[in-house]
């Protein structure tokens, strides 16, 4: 936390200086006792105060490197003030931003900057309270987590809690578990695929989505949109259908970008989703264009004695999702320790030396992102057959939800990003009816990039990228498949 | 109508819509000339210095809703583009402090640059249609838009000739900037290879950070010549920004007269096609123009290097 | 002492490069650091140019710490690098590529220029072609030329002979020479220990990151073990490589005899 985004003056190193571990370093501002200076190298691990921590001593609050972080955390502050203040309109473009600021609330922003600013002062006296007091929970989940098979217990107590939790919420929260959290953790399962295990960024995601929903609604309905196919389907046989084509789509898409950089394919999949976004809500006789699909049939199954229609009640969907993000959980983590899954980590750590021991790089990197176009177009299908739809679900900004839920809750860890769309979605559960619905974007926005100065690791980070990421900080490896690191950063 | 009765017609207008995508793009190709990044809330910066432009020109229009004329009208449109390259450098700057700076300290993995600049971005675009609502705001006339001279029999507009104008000063000045000065020196080195940049005495972190605000400088700018023919929105950005990446792809990333010659070229192409098949489907035709140059010459017509061309 | 290292430690992460490295160079000599591949001679280079920051110890110039200058101050300091692979700035002109070494003060870059094109006159028939499309000598020489443009008082030169034809190598360590003659100190980083030794007055020998051996160039390439290691000699009896400390270092001529590191 000790890195400010106003930067603190740091070692005094140049720019293109490779980050190394300073301990005792003659280089650190003096009276910060090294606490903003080594911060760089220990990435999130924070203040980093070595044992012999000379004593804390008031002056320490107005070094330089102090005062700068203050200036920056009041300027974060008047920041949060204006996001949380009232909206505004074009017509007194600084009213809004004004009306925030000069305001009682303003106070308490400010004071919210200092108070942070303090504890950061503090910082390093109060982790080691903080990890006495966590300590004797930690230890016993560190410990059964350590244990073999403890995974597995703390994955059954989850599932179970995921089981219960929804018999005790409201309606609304009910709904809001299926097609909030539910389909956007299976996406985020999907999304993972590409950018947690291959190192790829690809955010046109929710195109795949689309075509899943789309396809949905061509085979299974007659009426939904003008466009259909001449056979009705039960949504059941649209699975696989949908699963093929979106990955058939990936495919097409990747084929000829993955040769190239990988931040190309970044940009070409955020037009390829932006197009199907377009085409979606233009193409009114195909798609039924801005108005969206009515009517596509719920899930049904009549097969083996088994009859049973899924309906309006978003219980059955939610334990059905359950089942299947359960099982996608299972079959991604036995395809993370196959030999395709280490193709990837090989991939994402040194794209060369992996080439050159024999991983068809470009086949693999192909291949994660068809898979994970094939969950999202797999999520379509449930979407769509779930609820009535319309582009608006398609959008530009839903595909970055996704990627923010996945390095939220950690890229590549499967429990991380479901926890990712937990909390995100439940955050956007509690902010709905506080916040107009596109304001909280601006949160998201935030947090993404909080994340990734503070802990681009995510919340439930894997322990291979966790070791990635750190290595790569000192000038070891890499940790994507996106080509040489930026300037000043390794090379 | 033909196509060849209009052809003039179109060329002026791509011309002029070209030149737009040219500055814009500028700041996504120096940024990559020195970063080897792709800035993707470069198009935010763009749509901040077109508000600010928009809305400080718009403050000194006169109340009753005339158009005015003569010096009022420079003096205008001068304020319009102050102001917004101004409001562009500032956003560029924080940007650069905020969302990519604290990962360089930490020589943070490619992709976590990305993901910040996306989640910089959501948040800009989402801040600004709260603060200034999410409709489309026009910017009153500044001056009487007539026909200034015909070529061909095609129009050119006052409108156009400015913004086609200040679009090439633009272009020609920060090519100069670059070629000629030792700021350019320090970027076209920093480019080439920062490390023996760093022997040599070059600041990389400030050139960094110049370079931002340069391109901040032109987005906004542009941005504010944007508003002048279409008009600003919070989510206006997106689809010029794309363009403007295609532009520099086009012309090959990293170099300066590439991006210039990329933005034209793909007005023009976009201008035409749109005539050719359909109005609405003129942003498509970029995302394919940009699909074709990956395919066919990634490293794009003029090659790679910020220093070769420029 | 121009430039002073006293028990400098670098890690890159987990790794450590550099353990305790100590050396000295004076004004106006020529200093050689040999060694084996990875054993720290180019690391050290990097940390003295502040590429690199120690973990521990200090490097001074002029007796002064470089910790409080950043990397880029560094040639206003007086230090010039001139690193490994050469990295001439690809599509710069040699013109281009020279200006480059006077960017942190411009004032005498012009009548530099022309001094620097005479030592060179391969650079002056190029002066407008690309750095990246010379050959390897013409970039070498156009790298030292380049670090010359800044008036250094040190110049390193990281493995300058790398990769050259014989002929070339000759030339360029010729130009050393020249360029010493002129007052400007040289650290060189060298495998070809015969002929830096040649040029060199006093040479280190860095192993895994440790100093092994210190002394005269004369008793350098007098002493057994630099003779078996580096210079590919056959010796008859003697030991087994440069033994890290005391033992048999005493065996070179009284005057300038090669010492250990650890006692010197």
């Amino acid at each position: 936390m000790s890195t400010p985004p106003a930067g603190p003056p740091g070692t005094g190193g140049g720019a293109a200086t490779v980050p190394l571990r300073i301990a005792g370093s003659p280089a650190g501002p003096a009276g910060s006792s090294g606490s903003a200076g080594s911060s760089g190298s220990a990435g999130s691990s924070g203040p980093a105060g070595g044992p012999a921590r000379p004593a804390w001593h008031p002056s320490v609050l107005f070094a330089p490197a102090r005062l700068r972080q203050l200036g920056a955390l009041l300027l974060v502050g008047v920041l949060a003030a204006i996001v949380t203040g009232p909206t505004g309109n074009s017509d007194k473009p600084l009213q809004a931003a004004k009306d925030s600021i000069v305001d009682v609330r303003i106070v308490l922003y400010l004071g919210l900057a200092v108070a942070l600013w303090v504890l950061l002062v503090l910082g390093a006296q109060l982790r080691g309270a903080l990890e006495r007091v966590s300590a004797p929970v930690r230890a016993p989940v560190g410990a059964a987590y350590g244990r073999r098979g403890g995974p597995i217990v703390l994955n059954l107590v989850l599932l179970a809690i995921a089981i219960v939790a929804p018999m005790v919420v409201s309606t609304a929260a009910q709904q809001s578990m299926v097609n909030d959290i539910g389909i956007y953790a299976l996406l985020a399962l999907g999304l993972n695929v590409v950018v947690g295990y291959a190192g790829l960024l690809d955010l046109g995601y929710i195109a795949f989505f689309a075509i899943g929903a789309y396809a949905t609604a061509y085979f299974t309905s007659q009426t939904a949109m003008p466009w259909h196919a001449p056979f009705v389907l039960n949504p059941f046989f649209v699975f696989p259908i949908a699963l093929i084509l979106a990955a058939l789509a990936g495919v097409i898409l990747g084929a000829p970008t993955l040769r190239l950089r990988g931040d190309y394919l970044a940009i070409v999949t955020l037009g390829f989703g932006e197009i199907i976004h377009l085409v979606a809500n233009n193409a009114d006789n195909i798609t039924n264009g801005a108005r969206g699909a009515f009517g596509v049939p719920h899930l049904s199954i009549d097969l083996l004695g088994i009859d049973y229609k899924w309906g309006i009640d978003p219980l059955p969907y939610y334990y059905l999702l359950l089942v299947i993000i359960v099982v996608v959980m299972i079959a991604f983590g036995r395809l993370e320790r196959s030999r395709i899954g280490r193709s990837w980590a090989a991939i994402r750590e040194d794209e060369i030396a992996a080439e050159a021991t024999g991983v068809a790089t470009l086949r693999m990197k192909l291949l994660a992102f068809a898979i994970g176009a094939s969950v999202s177009g797999f999520a379509g299908v449930l979407f769509a057959s779930k609820q009535f739809f319309n582009p608006q679900s398609f959008s530009l900004q839903a595909s970055f939800f996704v990627v923010a839920v996945v390095i939220f809750g950690g890229m590549g860890s499967r429990l991380g990003v479901v926890v990712g769309a937990v909390v995100l979605q439940g955050l956007a559960f509690y902010l709905r009816d506080k916040v107009p619905p596109a304001d909280r974007y601006i949160y998201f926005g935030a947090i993404i990039v909080i994340m990734m100065i503070f802990r681009p690791q995510g919340l439930v980070p894997s322990r291979r990228r966790r070791r990635e990421i750190q290595l790569v900080e000192e000038g070891i490896g890499a940790a994507d498949s996106l080509g040489v690191a930026p300037t000043g950063g390794q090379r | 109508m033909g196509f060849l009765d209009q052809f003039w017609q179109l060329t002026i207008d791509g011309l002029m819509v070209g030149s737009l995508y040219a500055v814009i793009a500028l700041g996504y190709t120096l940024v990559y000339g020195v970063l080897q990044l792709i800035n993707f809330a470069h198009s935010e910066v763009f749509m901040l210095g077109s508000f600010g432009g928009l809305f400080a020109a718009r403050a000194l229009l006169p109340d009753d809703g005339s158009v005015p004329g003569g010096l009022a009208s420079v003096g205008l449109v001068a304020v319009g583009l102050g102001v917004g390259a101004i409001c562009g450098g500032l956003a560029a700057f924080t940007l650069e402090r905020v969302a990519y700076r604290p990962l360089r300290r930490r020589s943070a993995p490619r992709l976590a640059y990305l993901i910040s600049a996306i989640g910089a971005s959501l948040f800009a675009v989402n801040l600004a249609g709260k603060e200034f609502g999410r409709q489309n705001v026009d910017l009153p006339d500044l001056f009487h838009n007539g026909t200034v001279f015909t070529v061909f029999g095609a129009d050119v507009s006052t409108q156009s000739l400015v913004i086609f104008a200040v679009a090439v000063a633009m272009l020609i000045g920060l090519d100069r900037l670059v070629a000629g000065t030792r700021l350019g020196q320090g970027i076209r080195a920093v480019a080439q290879d920062a490390d023996t940049a760093v022997l040599m005495g070059v600041n990389v972190e400030r050139i960094i950070i110049v370079t931002f605000v340069v391109g901040g400088l032109l987005a906004g700018a542009g941005g504010f010549l944007y508003a002048m023919t279409f008009n600003a929105s919070y989510s206006m950005g997106f689809v010029p920004g794309v363009k403007a990446f295609t532009a520099a792809v086009l012309g090959g990333i990293g170099n300066v007269r590439g991006a210039m010659l990329g933005g034209l070229l793909l007005g023009l192409v976009e201008s035409y096609g749109g005539y050719l098949f359909q109005a609405s489907y003129k942003d498509v035709i970029a995302f394919l123009v940009l699909v074709a140059i990956l395919m066919i010459r990634p490293s794009g017509l003029l090659g790679e290097r910020l220093g070769r061309a420029a | 002492m121009l430039l002073t290292l006293s028990d400098v430690e670098v890690a890159y992460g987990a790794v450590t490069a550099l353990r305790g490295v100590s050396l000295e160079v004076g004004e106006g000599e020529i200093v050689t650091l040999l060694g084996a591949n990875g054993a720290g001679k180019t690391t050290t280079l990097r940390t003295i140019s502040g590429l690199l920051r120690p973990r521990s110890g200090e490097v001074r110039l002029d007796g002064r710490p470089l910790s409080s200058i950043p990397a880029h101050g560094l040639v206003g300091a007086g230090v010039s690098h001139v690193p490994e692979g050469r990295r001439v700035f690809p599509s710069m002109s040699v013109r281009e590529n020279l200006l480059m070494g006077a960017y942190h003060d411009r004032r005498h870059a012009r009548a530099d220029l022309d001094r620097v094109v005479a030592l060179f006159p391969r650079l002056a028939e190029r002066i407008g072609q690309p750095g990246g499309t010379l050959s390897g000598g013409e970039q070498q020489m156009l790298a030292i030329g380049r670090a010359l443009m800044s008036r250094p008082r040190l110049i390193l030169l990281d493995e300058p002979s790398m990769g050259l034809a014989p002929m070339i190598v000759q030339t360029i360590f010729e130009v050393i020479a020249e360029i010493n003659q002129a007052g400007v100190a040289v650290l060189l980083v060298e495998q070809n220990a015969a002929s830096a030794l040649r040029i060199a007055g006093r040479g280190y020998v860095l192993e895994t990151g440790r100093v092994v051996l210190a002394g005269t160039a004369a008793g350098l390439l007098a002493d057994d073990r630099v003779r078996q290691a580096y210079l590919g000699e056959d010796v008859a009896d003697g030991a087994d490589g440069p033994a890290p400390a005391g033992g048999g270092a005493a065996a070179g001529p009284a005057h300038g005899a090669a010492v250990p590191a650890d006692s010197a």
